[in-house]
C-alpha cells in the first residue's frame, strides 16, 4: 500500500522535538540560570524567629543586685492561621474586652495576615500559664518569651533608666533595631544600651504552607544563640541612695555624692521622683503620660543633672581659691564687715576675718571684697580679661560646660562670658560691682547639683578631679571609658586649697553649720542660700568627710527650704555618717529631717 | 519493548511527591497494580476486537460523557466526575482512547480521500464531538487533547492549509492577547505584503496593491472622521481591505494568481479571527480562565490569587537548581507550597528535588517515548493500528507539554495530567489502555485487520 504521506512524519516528528526543546530551554533558564527561585523557595519556607537576649543585670557598687529580669511573654497571632474560635472565652481568658481584642486583631490584619504580629504585649506568668492550657483551642496564636526589668528596691528611677519599645524614628536610623525590640531610654539603660542589650539570636525553622512550624532548619545548625546583655556594676551604693532618697522624701530637691578618689558616683537623688517599678511592661505607656504630665511633681525631671540652680554661698570657696591663687588676698588678708558690703547685706558675726573665717562665718562682705580685687587686678589690662581669667578657672572645675558623665542628658549650667556682659550693659561699661552678685553665688551663675558634688570632690581631693560617672564596670573585663580614669588637675596650689578645707572645717566645727557636725567625722562643708526669684530661698549644702583622705563629697539643694544649715547641711550630715559608719547618731535630727515636708510626692507604683 | 521499562522507571519516580500522602500513595499503589492487570487483559484480548469494537466504545464513552455532564459530580467547578463510593471516575480519560480508536476504524479504509470534503467533515467531527462534550464540563485540558487530534489527520493526507491555519490560530491567539489588535492588523497586513512579493516577485504589483489600499484606506478614514464616526480605527482598515479586495480580485481572475488569492483570504481569515477571538475572550470567557491567561502573559501578577499556583510551582522547579535538592528534600514540596502538587503539579516535585538532571532526563524519556511511538506507529502495516499510534502519540504529546509547559509558566494553568506520573485512577488507567491496545497491535502488526 502507498503512503504519499509519509513525509508528514518528519514534519510531526520535528513539532515534536521543537516543542520539548522549549520546555526544556525553560527548564534550564529557571533552574540552572536563574537563583532567584532559590531564595523565593527559603522565603516560602524558612521563618525566622527572634530570640530575644536578656539585659544585662545591674548591681551596685557592693554587688547588691539593683535591676534583674523577669518572664513575660507575648501573645502572637498570624491572622491568616486563625479559625473561627470562641472570641468571648479568648478575651475573658486573657482579661481583656472585646474592643480590644477587635482593635488587635484589625492591626494585626492591617498589618499583614500572613506574618506574625503582636497580639498583646507582656502577658504576665500567670496569664500565660493559664492561656497555655487551652492555646490548642485558638490556631494562628502563640507565644513569644520576653523579659522584663525588675528592681529590687523602688529607688534610683532616675540613675537606672527605663526601657521601651522602639519607635519607627529608631528602627529607621538604627539598622540593629526591629520593630518590637526593646531599648533603654536614659540613665544607665539609654547610655550603656549597646553593652546592656546583649546580642539577639535567630531560630530558624521549616514551616508549611499554611505557617505551620514543621521542625528546625538543617538541624539548627544555622542557628544563633542569644546571648545575654553584659552585666553592669554601677558605682552608686543602693543603702545610701535609699536612705536619701527616704530623707529626701516630701521634698523637692536633689542630692548628688562623689567618692573624691574616683569619681564614682555614690548617690544621685531627684526628689520627687518615681519608682521605676511604674515603667515596666504593659503599664509603661500609660504611666509614662501620667507621669510626662505631672507639671507639679515633675517626676521625670532629673534635677541632679537637668536644674540650673543659684549655688549661694556655697560658690565662695571657689571664689576664695581663685583670689588666693590670683594674688589679690593672702591667707592673711582681712577685711570688715559691716553687716554687709555696699548693697549685699551680711549677717552678724566676729569681724574682721581672715578666709579661713570668712568661709566659717559665710562673711558676704569678705567674698565681695575679694571678687573685686579679683576682676580689677592690674595684672590684667581690662576688667573683661580678669573676669575671663576667674571663668578659666570656673571652667576647669566643671562649671558652665558638661562635664562629660556618661549620663545622657547633663546640662552645662551658666557661667556668663564677658561678651555676655558686653552685651547686656555694652562694651566697658559694666564694672565689677555691676557683677558683684556673683562674688556670692547669685546673679547670673548656675549650677547643677552634679557640678557642685564634683567641685566639692575637686576640693577634697586638694585640686583634681576625675570625671564623674556611675558605671563601676561593665561585663566580664570589667573596662570603663578612658575619660573616667582621666585626672583632670586644677591649676591652684595645693596650700590655697588647703586654707579653704580650714574654712569648711571651721563652717561646720563652729561656724554656720555647727549644728550638725558629728562627733568623731570631721566634716568641711559650706552652707548656702540660694536666692530664688520663684519663691522662698534654697537650702543648699556641699561637704565632704572626712578631712583627710576624704571618702564621701556631697552636694545637697532642698528647693524652698530657707537657710541652708536648715535643711540641707542636716542631710548632707546623715548622708555622710549612713555612708562611713552604716548607722545614725543623732536620731532626733534624722526624725526631723523625715517629718519636714515641703510638698513633694514621690511616684510610687503598688508593690 | 524498551519503553515498558521507561513506563516503569517513569513510575518510581512517582514516590517523591506520594510519600506525604500515605493515603494517596497506597490508593496509587492499587492503581497501579489494578492497571498492570487491566494492561494484562488488554495484552490477551484478539487484536481485532478493538477494531471492531471501536465504534462501539467511542459511542459508550460518549455516552458516559454526556451523562457525566448532566449527572457529574462537580469537582473544582467542573463536571468531569462519576462517583462511586470511594472511587471516582473521569470518563473524558476513557473517550480519549475511544475517540482514538473510532478515528482509526473510519480512517482505515478511506485515509486517501482525506482531502475531499465528504470524508474530512465525518472525520473532523469525531474528534470535535468528545471535544464539545468536554467543553461543556468544562475541561479545556481534555478539550484541547481532543484537538490535537488534528494532527494525525495532517498525517493521513488532511490538507496542510488546515493544520497551517490551526497553527496561525494558535499563534494569532497569542499574539491578540499581547498586542493591540489594530497593531496586529497592520503586522498582518505587511506580512501579507511581503508573501505577495515572495510568491510573485513582482515590484509593480505590490507597490500598486499597497497604493490601492492605502488610498481606499485614507478616503475610508476622511469619511468615518467626517461623517459616519462610528467605524473606528480597526474597522477602517477591514472595510478598506474589503474594497481593495475588488481591485485584486480583478487581477487574481486576469493572471490567475492563485497564490495571491490565498495570500488575500489568509489575511482577511486571520483578521476576522483576531477580532472575533478578542472579543470572544473579553466577553465569553469564564472570569477564571481569563486571569489564567493573562497571567500567563504577564498582565496581572496576582501572587496570592489565581497566580499562586503558577509562581509556586516555578518557584519549586527554580529552586531545585542543577541537580536537585534530594529524594524527599525538597521544601516547597514537603510543605506543600504547590497546590495539586500530586496531581497536576507532580512536575515541581521532580524539579524540585531532582533538579534540571531530573527533570531533563524525564523530557528526555518522554521524548524518547513519542519519537519511539511514531516509529513504531510507521512500522505498522495496517492503517488502522498507524492511526491509532499517532492518536497515543498526539494525545501523549499534548498533554506532556500543556502539562509540564504549565508547571513551568509557559501555558496558562490547565488541568491536565502528566502521563504516568500524577496521581489518578481514570487518568493512569486511560494511558494504559491507551498505550496497550497499540502495544497490542504493534504485537500482531504482520496481521491484516481486514
Amino acid at each position: 500500500m502507498k503512503d504519499s504521506f509519509i513525509n508528514r512524519k518528519y514534519v510531526i516528528m520535528t513539532l515534536i522535538v521543537l516543542a520539548i526543546l522549549g520546555l526544556l530551554v525553560r527548564l534550564f533558564i529557571i533552574q540552572v540560570i536563574k537563583n532567584s527561585y532559590r531564595i523565593s523557595a527559603d522565603n516560602n519556607v524558612l521563618r525566622y524567629v527572634t530570640q530575644y537576649p536578656a539585659r544585662g543585670l545591674i548591681y551596685d557598687r557592693n554587688g547588691k543586685l539593683i535591676v534583674f529580669n523577669q518572664a513575660a511573654y507575648d501573645l502572637m497571632v498570624i491572622p491568616a492561621q486563625t479559625s473561627k474560635f470562641d472570641t468571648l472565652g479568648f478575651c475573658d481568658l486573657l482579661g481583656i474586652s472585646g474592643d480590644l481584642f477587635r482593635k488587635q486583631m484589625k492591626a494585626a490584619i492591617n498589618y499583614s495576615r500572613r506574618a506574625p504580629s503582636v497580639f498583646l504585649k507582656q502577658v504576665s506568668t500567670e496569664t500565660y500559664a493559664r492561656f497555655q492550657e487551652k492555646m490548642f483551642l485558638y490556631p494562628g496564636f502563640y507565644v513569644q518569651p520576653r523579659t522584663l526589668r525588675k528592681y529590687s528596691k523602688p529607688v534610683a528611677a532616675h540613675i537606672l533608666g527605663y526601657v521601651s519599645e522602639v519607635d519607627d524614628n529608631i528602627t529607621r536610623k538604627d539598622p540593629y533595631y526591629k520593630p518590637g525590640d526593646y531599648i533603654g531610654k536614659s540613665g544607665i539603660e539609654e547610655a550603656y544600651e549597646k553593652e546592656i542589650r546583649g546580642r539577639r539570636g535567630v531560630k530558624i525553622f521549616l514551616v508549611d504552607v499554611y505557617s505551620r512550624i514543621k521542625g528546625s532548619f538543617a538541624n539548627g545548625k544555622k542557628d544563633t544563640l542569644a546571648i545575654q546583655g553584659a552585666n553592669i556594676t554601677s558605682s552608686i551604693d543602693l543603702d545610701l541612695q535609699a536612705y536619701g532618697e527616704l530623707l529626701m522624701k516630701n521634698k523637692r530637691g536633689s542630692v548628688v555624692a562623689i567618692e573624691p578618689k574616683t569619681g564614682e558616683v555614690l548617690t544621685l537623688i531627684s526628689a520627687p521622683d518615681y519608682d521605676p517599678a511604674l515603667l515596666v511592661g504593659r503599664v509603661r505607656s500609660e504611666n509614662f503620660a501620667k507621669l510626662q504630665s505631672d507639671s507639679v511633681q515633675q517626676p521625670l525631671f532629673n534635677r541632679a543633672l537637668m536644674a540650673s540652680y543659684p549655688p549661694g554661698s556655697t560658690f565662695k570657696p571657689i571664689n576664695g581659691l581663685i583670689g588666693l591663687q590670683e594674688g589679690v588676698i593672702t591667707p592673711e588678708t582681712r577685711f570688715a564687715c559691716n553687716r554687709g558690703y555696699l548693697f549685699v547685706a551680711c549677717h552678724v558675726h566676729p569681724s574682721p576675718l581672715n578666709i579661713v573665717g570668712a568661709i566659717g562665718n559665710s562673711c558676704n562682705a569678705y567674698f565681695c571684697q575679694t571678687y573685686r580685687k579679683v576682676l580689677e587686678n592690674p595684672a590684667y589690662n581690662t576688667i573683661s580679661d580678669a573676669y575671663e581669667k576667674w571663668r578659666e578657672y570656673l571652667n576647669e572645675f566643671g562649671f558652665g560646660n558638661k562635664l562629660g558623665t556618661d549620663f545622657v542628658n547633663e546640662l552645662k549650667g551658666f557661667i556668663p562670658t564677658s561678651e555676655y556682659f558686653d552685651k547686656y550693659y555694652g562694651k566697658n561699661k559694666w564694672k565689677a560691682l555691676t557683677v558683684i552678685s556673683m562674688a556670692i553665688g547669685q546673679g547670673e551663675v548656675g549650677a547643677t547639683p552634679l557640678q557642685m558634688a564634683n567641685m566639692t570632690a575637686a576640693i577634697a581631693n586638694r585640686g583634681y578631679f576625675y570625671t564623674p560617672h556611675i558605671v563601676k564596670s561593665v561585663g566580664e573585663d570589667h573596662v570603663i571609658d578612658e575619660r573616667f580614669t582621666t585626672k583632670h588637675q586644677i591649676d591652684i596650689d595645693t596650700a590655697n586649697f588647703e586654707e579653704i578645707v580650714q574654712g569648711m572645717e571651721e563652717a561646720v566645727n563652729s561656724g554656720t553649720a555647727a549644728s550638725v557636725k558629728l562627733k568623731d567625722i570631721i566634716i568641711c562643708g559650706k552652707t548656702g542660700t540660694a536666692q530664688n526669684p520663684h519663691g522662698a530661698n534654697h537650702s543648699v549644702f556641699i561637704a565632704f568627710a572626712p578631712k583627710d583622705n576624704p571618702k564621701i563629697a556631697i552636694a545637697v539643694f532642698v528647693e524652698n527650704a530657707g537657710f541652708g544649715a536648715t535643711y540641707a547641711a542636716p542631710v548632707a550630715s546623715l548622708m555622710i555618717e549612713k555612708y562611713l559608719k552604716g548607722e545614725i547618731s543623732n536620731k532626733a535630727l534624722q526624725q526631723r529631717i523625715l517629718d519636714l515636708n515641703l510638698g513633694g510626692n514621690k511616684s510610687e507604683s503598688e508593690r | 519493548m524498551g519503553w515498558i521499562n521507561i513506563y516503569a522507571a517513569v513510575f518510581n519516580e512517582e514516590h517523591p511527591g506520594l510519600l506525604d500522602f500515605s493515603q494517596r500513595y497506597g490508593k496509587q499503589f492499587l492503581w497501579i497494580a489494578a492497571s498492570l492487570i487491566l494492561a494484562i487483559f488488554i495484552v490477551i484480548i484478539d487484536n481485532r476486537f478493538y477494531f471492531f469494537f471501536s465504534w462501539f466504545i467511542y459511542g459508550t464513552c460518549m455516552l458516559l460523557l454526556i451523562l457525566v455532564v448532566i449527572f457529574g459530580k462537580e469537582i473544582n467547578g467542573a463536571k468531569s466526575w462519576f462517583e462511586f463510593g470511594s472511587i471516582s471516575l473521569q470518563p473524558s480519560e476513557l473517550a480519549k482512547f475511544g475517540t482514538s480508536l473510532a478515528l482509526a476504524a473510519y480512517l482505515n479504509t478511506r485515509r486517501q480521500d482525506l482531502t475531499k470534503m465528504s470524508v474530512m467533515v465525518p472525520a473532523a467531527s469525531i474528534i470535535l464531538f468528545p471535544a464539545m462534550l468536554t467543553m461543556l464540563q468544562p475541561d479545556m485540558g481534555s478539550a484541547i487533547v481532543f484537538f490535537s487530534l488534528f494532527m494525525v489527520l495532517f498525517r493521513e493526507g488532511m490538507s496542510p492549509y488546515i493544520f497551517v491555519s490551526g497553527l496561525l490560530m494558535v499563534a494569532l491567539f497569542f499574539l491578540t492577547l499581547l498586542t493591540n489588535i489594530l497593531y496586529l492588523t497592520f503586522v498582518l497586513i505587511i506580512i501579507a505584503v511581503i508573501l505577495v512579493w515572495f510568491a510573485t516577485r513582482k515590484w509593480k504589483l505590490v507597490l500598486f496593491g499597497s497604493g490601492i489600499f492605502l488610498f481606499i484606506a485614507v478616503i475610508v478614514y476622511l469619511l468615518d472622521h467626517y461623517f459616519i464616526k462610528s467605524f473606528g480605527n480597526e474597522l477602517v482598515v477591514f472595510i478598506s481591505l474589503i474594497f481593495s479586495g475588488a481591485a485584486y480580485a480583478f487581477y487574481i481572475y486576469t493572471k490567475r494568481a492563485a497564490s495571491v488569492l490565498i495570500i488575500y483570504i489568509f489575511l482577511i481569515g486571520s483578521i476576522l479571527f483576531v477580532n472575533s477571538f478578542d472579543y470572544a475572550f473579553n466577553n465569553m470567557l469564564p472570569k477564571h480562565q481569563k486571569d489564567r491567561v493573562n497571567i500567563l502573559l504577564g498582565f496581572k501578577t496576582d501572587l496570592h490569587g489565581t497566580g499562586y499556583n503558577v509562581n509556586q510551582s516555578i518557584i519549586s522547579i527554580g529552586s531545585g537548581g542543577f541537580t536537585g535538592k534530594g529524594f524527599l528534600q525538597g521544601t516547597q514540596t514537603k510543605f506543600k507550597f504547590v497546590p495539586k502538587q500530586s496531581s497536576d503539579f507532580i512536575f515541581c516535585t521532580v524539579g524540585e528535588e531532582w533538579g534540571f538532571l531530573g527533570s531533563g532526563l524525564v523530557i528526555g524519556i518522554y521524548l524518547f517515548l513519542l519519537l519511539r511511538l511514531i516509529f513504531l506507529a510507521e512500522r505498522q502495516r495496517s492503517d488502522f493500528a498507524r492511526i491509532y499510534g499517532y492518536c497515543v502519540v498526539s494525545i501523549l504529546f499534548t498533554h506532556i507539554f500543556l502539562n509540564v509547559g504549565m508547571a513551568i509558566g509557559l501555558v496558562p494553568v490547565i488541568g491536565i495530567p502528566l502521563p504516568f506520573l500524577s496521581y489518578g485512577g481514570s487518568s493512569l488507567w486511560g494511558f494504559t489502555i491507551l498505550l496497550f491496545i497499540f502495544l497490542r497491535l504493534d504485537a500482531s502488526r504482520t496481521e491484516y485487520l481486514i
